[in-house]
């Protein structure tokens, strides 16, 4: 069953195009993953998705289990139970872990935040009383926004970049979070530029400059990747002939 | 009695713990308007309240080496709808004593209340001072406070002033503390204030750093929403050699709300040094969009993060 299916999006930012004509389609309780360098569009894709403030798209539909949400506010998408773990999560002076992650639970009981917090390997009495501000590390940060978002037990969760800023021998244990998030009946839309990280997914697509160039299984996709897209001349403010090029190359795909 | 049972239960509004009047280990102090209507001391504290035709003046003494175990409670407030309070406070904590005092100052139905507080501390060698006031003001806006502090601190001393108003609207608020700070002592002195209707907020908190190696920091955080308006002046002056001072000032302003941040450094020695950082704005959007990502309102949100700026 799909749960997400994105029709022909666009978003311009600032007179740049950042997404053209995108689309995509993803499944009920899998992995998804979108897989690009950096400056491909997919944090803005995340956040149109997510119905961030000045992230409208100006083209196109965006359907969220059937249900056509492209002109949706933020809150409405999220009470539907689509979220998002931001790449670099704000912080707040004053919040607590424990009532950080509350917010997005429907029953605030202690005890599904302990385990939220188990889950991304944080020992709950270490960090329930703590603040979500500048005294986190940014490896604390991002596994506080996965117990929120393990917590809020979201339909499909948005995870931009959740690898990023963490160490290599903590990578398999951020892969591990996100299987767990689709055992425990979630549907991910994983976010990454890295290959090794995407292969956790189902299904893989490539974006750059905006549009999904290519799809399919995450090894192949991967391979692709890593092989015909790094290093890319088009990945930070394309020429515009490069960009045409892509265009025709992403037609003949 | 009915008087007595009346500040208590504004007190509990307020947040604060009303069993703590029953324990005979904790000293406390009960005013409405002018009249002494409570009141308990324990050992080594000196508490002497003098009613006058509009309030209260007291003469506080923690003697000599004494450390009062648990902190000290006090309750001021004005519970008719119209009325004024004059609170004169003189205070020494001689040295090496240890006090901690929690004030809560309650008027819930002011439509045209004053309270005016004026305080004189001084704060011995190698000791330690910590007042926390906590206002409870009702719904209507009518309440004038006028907070007025000068403290002295003598040599490896610690003073830390907390005020805090964050229930019900202000109304008009204005506070000036001023404070001394001798050798190796250390100052922290921190206001919270959320206002909204046409709530009138001036602060000006100021630490004098006039000793060798002393510490001062100064934090305010306040939210205008409406048409309040603030305005926060906080200020150190550092004159002595190895003085360390911060002032930190974030202010968070909404719809037609003004408000105003003047931080105020100066620094006289050159073995000296202050920093500070101010800013006013809205509530961060980033900030916003995470917790509406979670499913909450916009102006749900926005107060979920002004309400633990001002925590």
């Amino acid at each position: 069953m799909e749960i997400l299916k994105i029709e022909k999006i666009s978003l311009n930012l600032e007179g740049r195009q950042i997404l053209k004509d995108l689309s995509l389609s993803v499944e009920a309780n899998t992995i998804h993953s979108i897989l690009g360098a950096n400056a491909a569009g997919k944090s803005s894709l995340a956040y149109v998705l997510m119905g961030c403030f000045d992230y409208i798209s100006g083209r196109g539909r965006i359907y969220f289990m059937g249900e056509d949400i492209t002109t949706y506010p933020l809150s409405k998408r999220a009470k539907m139970g689509l979220t998002l773990a931001w790449q670099e999560p704000a912080r707040f002076e004053g919040l607590t872990v424990k009532d950080y992650i509350a917010v997005g639970m429907k029953k605030k009981e202690e005890v599904l935040i302990e385990e939220s917090l188990r889950y991304v390997l944080l020992e709950p009495k270490d960090y329930l009383e703590r603040v979500v501000d500048k005294t986190l590390s940014g490896g604390e940060r991002k596994r506080i926004e996965l117990a929120a978002v393990f917590a809020m037990k979201p339909k499909l969760a948005i995870l931009d970049e959740p690898d990023s800023g963490i160490d290599i021998l903590a990578l398999d244990k951020i892969v591990n979070i996100i299987k767990e998030l689709k055992k425990q009946g979630n549907t991910v839309l994983l976010i990454t530029h890295r290959d090794e990280v995407s292969e956790v997914a189902d299904k893989t697509s490539l974006m750059c400059s905006g549009f999904i160039v290519k799809e399919g299984k995450p090894k192949e996709v991967g391979k692709y990747f890593k092989e015909k897209c790094v290093p890319c001349p088009t990945r930070i403010f394309p020429a515009e002939e490069e960009k045409e090029k892509l265009e025709d190359q992403n037609a003949r795909l | 009695m009915q008087g007595y049972k009346n500040m208590l239960d504004a007190y509990t509004q307020a947040g604060g713990t009303p069993e703590i009047f029953k324990d005979s280990n904790i000293a406390h102090l009960v005013v409405h308007k002018n009249k002494v209507i409570g009141s308990h001391l324990v050992k080594g504290l000196i508490l002497e309240p003098q009613e006058t035709a509009n309030g209260v003046d007291i003469k506080l003494t923690v003697e000599k080496g004494i450390k009062i175990e648990n902190p000290v409670h006090l309750c001021f407030g004005v519970l008719p709808k119209e009325g004024i309070q004059e609170i004169n406070i003189k205070a020494k904590i001689e040295d090496g004593a240890e006090i901690k005092m929690l004030a809560h100052c309650v008027f819930p139905n002011a439509i045209k209340v004053v309270h005016k507080m004026s305080a004189d501390i001084e704060v011995g060698n190698n000791a330690f001072f910590e007042y926390t006031e906590v206002h409870f003001h009702g719904s209507t806006g009518g309440a004038e406070v006028i907070a007025k502090a000068k403290m002295r601190v003598g040599k490896n001393s610690r003073l830390i002033t907390n005020f805090s108003l964050l229930k019900g609207r202000v109304g008009i608020l204005e506070i000036d503390y001023d404070s001394e700070i001798q050798d190796n002592s250390i100052l922290e002195m921190t206001a919270k204030v959320y206002g909204y209707g046409d709530d009138k907020i001036k602060i000006r908190e100021t630490g004098r750093l006039i000793g060798k190696s002393s510490r001062g920091l100064i934090k305010s955080r306040v939210a205008v929403k409406e048409n309040a308006q603030s305005e926060v002046i906080s200020e150190i002056n550092a004159t002595a050699p190895e003085a360390r001072g911060h002032v930190d000032c974030i202010e968070v302003v909404q719809g037609n709300a003004l408000a105003r941040a003047i931080p105020i450094v100066n620094v006289t020695n050159e073995f000296a040094q202050v920093t500070h950082e101010a800013a006013i704005g809205r509530v961060d959007k980033k900030q916003i969009e995470t917790l509406m990502a979670r499913g909450l309102e916009q102006e749900e949100a926005i107060d979920l993060v002004i309400r633990g700026m001002l925590r």
